[in-house]
Parts: structure tokens; C-alpha cells; sequence
């Protein structure tokens, strides 16, 4: 079993559609997919984000980040919320966001989370990362 | 593993976990959708079986279909109408079931009623853990119909032909027949049992993939947390009793441990000696989250939720010596009189020991031992070797530590313990 990410990413159009709808729709759509995920056993984590629009973009280039107000201006695509999984194969969480409520315009990209095993035990920072897991969760 | 639209896959070996994806999620409500429809359990699961066969040869060229469900569950009516027909039963019961999957065009519809479908997974669960099978039998049996788990995928679990697994459902399904088992939930009277009785065989696959037994690590953790999941599963068919919850959160905890469980070498690290920032924090939140619900039913702990209860305690405490034994005692307490046996009594020994000192933990253990339970087995001597062990008495715990390498089960047991003698 491996813990796999589902990273939802949409473009303008699929915003715009998304707005169109009438928001009871979409929540009922979602909260029924989110549902089913639970009910497998297989939802361990997840989160929707607000308005991009609210958000901030540092940006990495020249000698000090430069800031910017969001969306991100020259991308294309917003990201908008995760899910976490955990299935035994990537092709189960693939067919897991298969079935999210998602139209035209929209991504949603599979990627495993790495676990404290993929690094290697005797690394000090990654002692201090699991530590800092640790006091996170508590 | 490329996906055009429909999904044709180049790679078949990637096709065919694709298809098992479907499989494992469908699985569950395609047998009960069938067992309802055709009133014969044993039918229904060859069926879903077939079906299963016929998209595992067609997918991998067609691409998995729009309504992987839909499809598995049509094929599989379709098959049993054919049966009918060629056993000549095709009377006008069938002639009509025949009609109605003809007219069903909407390739959106969901194949199952969404009022029911609950309901008949829940008593695919009763009767895959009926007390009238053997445990082998309602393990493979709940990990093939319940939790979507292939014959080979079960057989690898338990390093097992895959002609043994096949047997063991071939049978089962038998004895279910013979038994005249009925597809429901059980009646009132008999419900606490029967739910203790599906409580029990998610449990055992736990364990059974808990335990460093043998080799290959990856696949027998994957079983556990295969257990895991059937865990939520249940929780959310059956929310309203504690005890779904309780097992749900003792094997949540448990798992978080899995990560520390094991050293490079591959040798077993004891609870005491892991390195706790491994543990999953992720798996204790879900389990603090299951203990809640359980208690919030305000129907009292359960034999699972007072075991949950203490692996709650290890995992909130930052070190062993800092964890609050007290408590935990109080817990073994209470655990060892609602469920009592001779392996709570060692572990609140343990937990004695720890609140009180070695010498209180050695009178229960002596107790226990006094009994003659659990003559046999290494758990007693190499709980009596730790104890004399702290006490200073040391040429003591060299025999007792022996004894226990002598009676040790496997070899991951026998390597714990040989370190405990080296360590003397």
C-alpha cells in the first residue's frame, strides 16, 4: 500500500463552468465522491482550496523572490485541492480520480507520497523532518 | 502506462492491474448485486468471477469502460441467463429478468439500487464470516468478495498454491449451500455474535499479516493494511456499533507502527526499542478519530476499543519511559475482565512493571504461570526473563530467556529473544 496524492488542477474555463453551476450541485457532487472514498476505506486525507485569488505567488528568478498578488498570472492551470489516498497500486488511486465530479478543463495529476522509508534512516535532516511530523501531529 | 480517453492500455501487465483497480473497488457490490438478483450466493460469486475473467481478455483492448460497474455487473447477469437457458430454467421469472437487462440502455445507470446496496454488502460480509465456515475459509472467502482480492493476490498473502486458495473457496461455498445460509443480516438475538464473529476474521487477517512470520515483508504488511481498510469499510456499514469502530482504531494504530516496526537488516524491533518519530502520524490521527466515535456512542469499550485505547496510549507518549503505564494498567484492567486470558494478564504484568516497579509485574506473571495456560509457548519465560532481568537476577533470566529461544515459534521471535540472552 503506498499513499498517493490526487492534485486537482483546473483552467479558467473549468472555473468559470464550476461558478456557472448551482453551488448545492456541486457540493452534493463532491460530498457523494467523497463519500464513496470513505466508505472504501481508501480516503485518508484531503483538502479544497479557497479562491486563488486571495493568494500570493513568490517567485524564484532573479538575485530575491518577487511576490505577487494570485492567480498566478502566466500559468494556465490553478491548483485547487488534494485528496489522499491509500491503495496497494497507482492504478487504483487513477481510478479513484477517474470518478471525481470534474468537467472539461480540469486535471487531476496522481503522484505517490513519499513515506520515511524512501529516504535513508541515518540522514540528520531527515531525523529532524520526522521529528517535526511527530510534534506536528500532536 | 498511457490512457487515451477510453483508456486503451499499451502495457498489459499495466492493463491488467488497471482492470484489478475496478475489481477491487466494484467487487464487493457487483457479488451482493448478484446474489440479490439471482438468489444463490455460491452462483452469484462464480459468476462475478467470470465476468471478472471476461474484462481481464477484453479491457486491455477495448479500454476500460465508461461504467467499469455497469458493465461487470451486465456481463455477469448475462451469463446467468444463458445458464438458465442451457439448464432449460428459463421460465417466465427469467424470460422477464432477460427483458429487463435488454431494455436497460443508459450506460450512466448505476447497476445496483443506491437505497440498498449497503445493506446487501453488509450481509456479504455475514455471510463470508457465517460461523458454519472454517477460518481459512471466511479469510480467503472475505478477502475475495468483500475486499476485491484476486485468487493469486490471496495466495501470495499467505504463501499458499494458488490451487489451495481456490479450494478453500470452492469448499466454502459449498458448506454455505449445505447450510442453507440465508443472504441476510443476522435477526436480533443473533446479531452480537455474528458481528463479533466478522470483527473476528478482520482481526485475523490483521495478525496474520501483522506477524513477521516469514520473508517478503512488503506483501504480508500490504495484508494488514488490506485489514485495515476492511476495518473502515465495516465502520461505515455499521456506524452504529462501537465495537466497528474500536477494531477500525486498534488497527489503525497498529499500522502507524509499521514504518518502525522493522530494522534495515529486516530484523523485528520491539515496541519499546522503535524509533517512535517513524510512526505514522497520519494513521494515529484516523485511529484518535475511530476511538471517538466508538466511545461517542456512549455504549461502553468493547474488548477491540479498550486494545485501541491502549495503543493510543504508546502512541501518544514520546518514549517509553514517559508513557502513562498507570493508565494503561487501568486499561488491562478492565480489558482483562471483559475478555480475560492468560495474554492480558502477561501484557497489564508488563504494564505493572512499569507502573510499579518488577517485582509487582513478577507475582502476575508467576500467577499466570502457576495456571499452566500457556505452557508451551515462549511468552512466559520471556516475560519471567525480563522481569528477573530488571530485578538484578540475572542467572535467573538466563534460564528463562533459554527456555524461551528453545519454544520460540519462528525465526524473527527467536532472534528478539537471543539478543535479550546476549544482552545480559
Amino acid at each position: 500500500m503506498s499513499k498517493y496524492m490526487l492534485i486537482m488542477r483546473g483552467n479558467e474555463a473549468a472555473l468559470a463552468a464550476f461558478e456557472a453551476k448551482p453551488f448545492e450541485e456541486v457540493i452534493e457532487a463532491m460530498g457523494r465522491y467523497n463519500e464513496s472514498m470513505i466508505e472504501a476505506g481508501v480516503l485518508v486525507a484531503g483538502e479544497g482550496l479557497a479562491d486563488a485569488a486571495e493568494g500570493v505567488v513568490v517567485e524564484f528568478g532573479g538575485e530575491v523572490p518577487v511576490v505577487t498578488d494570485g492567480p498566478y498570472g502566466e500559468l494556465k492551470e490553478l491548483f485547487n485541492g488534494y485528496w489522499t489516498v491509500e491503495t496497494p497500486t497507482i492504478e487504483e488511486a487513477v481510478e479513484w480520480a477517474k470518478r471525481a465530479p470534474l468537467g472539461v478543463g480540469n486535471k487531476i495529476e496522481v503522484r505517490r507520497v513519499n513515506g520515511i522509508e524512501d529516504f535513508p534512516a541515518d540522514n540528520e535532516w531527515i531525523q529532524k523532518e520526522a521529528q517535526w511530523i511527530e510534534q506536528a501531529g500532536k | 502506462m498511457t490512457d487515451d480517453s477510453g483508456g486503451r492500455v499499451a502495457d498489459p501487465a499495466a492493463a491488467r492491474r488497471a482492470v484489478e483497480a475496478v475489481w477491487r473497488i466494484e467487487a464487493a457490490r457487483i457479488v451482493a448485486t448478484l446474489t440479490r438478483y439471482t438468489g444463490d450466493f455460491a452462483l452469484a460469486e462464480d459468476l462475478a468471477q467470470e465476468a471478472l475473467a471476461e474484462a481481464l481478455a477484453a479491457w486491455p483492448q477495448t479500454g476500460v469502460p465508461r461504467n467499469p460497474g455497469a458493465w461487470l455487473t451486465t456481463t455477469a447477469k448475462r451469463r446467468a441467463i444463458d445458464g438458465w437457458r442451457r439448464r432449460e430454467k428459463f421460465d417466465a421469472h427469467v424470460a422477464l429478468l432477460a427483458r429487463e437487462l435488454d431494455e436497460a440502455t443508459d450506460p450512466d445507470a448505476l447497476p445496483w439500487d443506491p437505497d440498498s446496496i449497503d445493506d446487501d454488502v453488509l450481509r456479504l460480509v455475514f455471510v463470508s464470516c457465517h460461523p458454519v465456515l472454517s477460518r481459512e475459509a471466511s479469510i480467503a472467502l472475505t478477502l475475495r468478495v468483500v475486499g476485491g482480492l484476486t485468487t493469486p493476490e490471496i495466495a501470495r498473502s499467505f504463501f499458499v498454491p494458488v490451487a489451495t486458495v481456490q479450494q478453500r473457496i470452492v469448499r466454502a461455498k459449498a458448506t454455505l449451500a449445505a447450510a442453507h445460509v440465508p443472504f441476510e443480516t443476522p435477526p436480533r438475538d443473533e446479531y452480537p455474535a455474528r458481528l463479533a464473529a466478522v470483527l473476528q476474521v478482520l482481526y485475523l487477517i490483521f495478525t496474520e499479516g501483522h506477524s513477521p512470520a516469514t520473508g517478503e515483508r512488503g506483501m504480508r504488511a500490504d495484508l494488514a493494511l488490506e485489514a485495515v481498510r476492511l476495518s473502515r469499510v465495516l465502520a461505515e456499514l455499521v456506524p452504529q456499533e462501537p465495537e466497528a469502530h474500536g477494531l477500525a482504531a486498534l488497527l489503525e494504530f497498529t499500522a502507524a507502527r509499521f514504518p518502525a516496526r522493522t530494522a534495515p537488516d529486516g530484523s523485528a524491533v520491539l515496541l519499546a526499542d522503535q524509533d517512535r518519530t517513524r510512526w505514522d502520524r497520519l494513521l494515529i490521527a484516523r485511529g484518535r478519530t475511530a476511538l471517538a466515535r466508538s466511545d461517542a456512542l456512549r455504549r461502553g469499550r468493547g474488548p477491540y476499543a479498550l486494545q485501541a485505547a491502549i495503543a493510543e496510549q504508546h502512541a501518544l507518549a514520546p518514549s517509553v519511559e514517559a508513557t502513562d503505564w498507570p493508565r494503561i494498567v487501568l486499561l488491562y484492567e478492565a480489558l482483562g475482565r471483559i475478555a480475560p486470558s492468560p495474554v492480558v494478564e502477561l501484557n497489564r504484568a508488563v504494564a505493572v512493571s512499569m507502573a510499579e516497579g518488577p517485582a509487582s509485574g513478577l507475582r502476575i506473571v508467576d500467577a499466570v504461570a502457576a495456571t499452566g495456560a500457556l505452557r508451551g509457548s515462549h511468552v512466559v519465560p520471556s516475560a519471567r526473563g525480563e522481569l528477573l532481568a530488571r530485578l538484578g537476577r540475572t542467572e535467573e533470566a538466563r534460564a528463562e530467556f533459554e527456555a524461551a529461544v528453545r519454544l520460540a515459534g519462528n525465526d524473527a521471535e527467536r532472534a528478539v529473544l537471543a539478543g535479550k540472552l546476549a544482552a545480559l
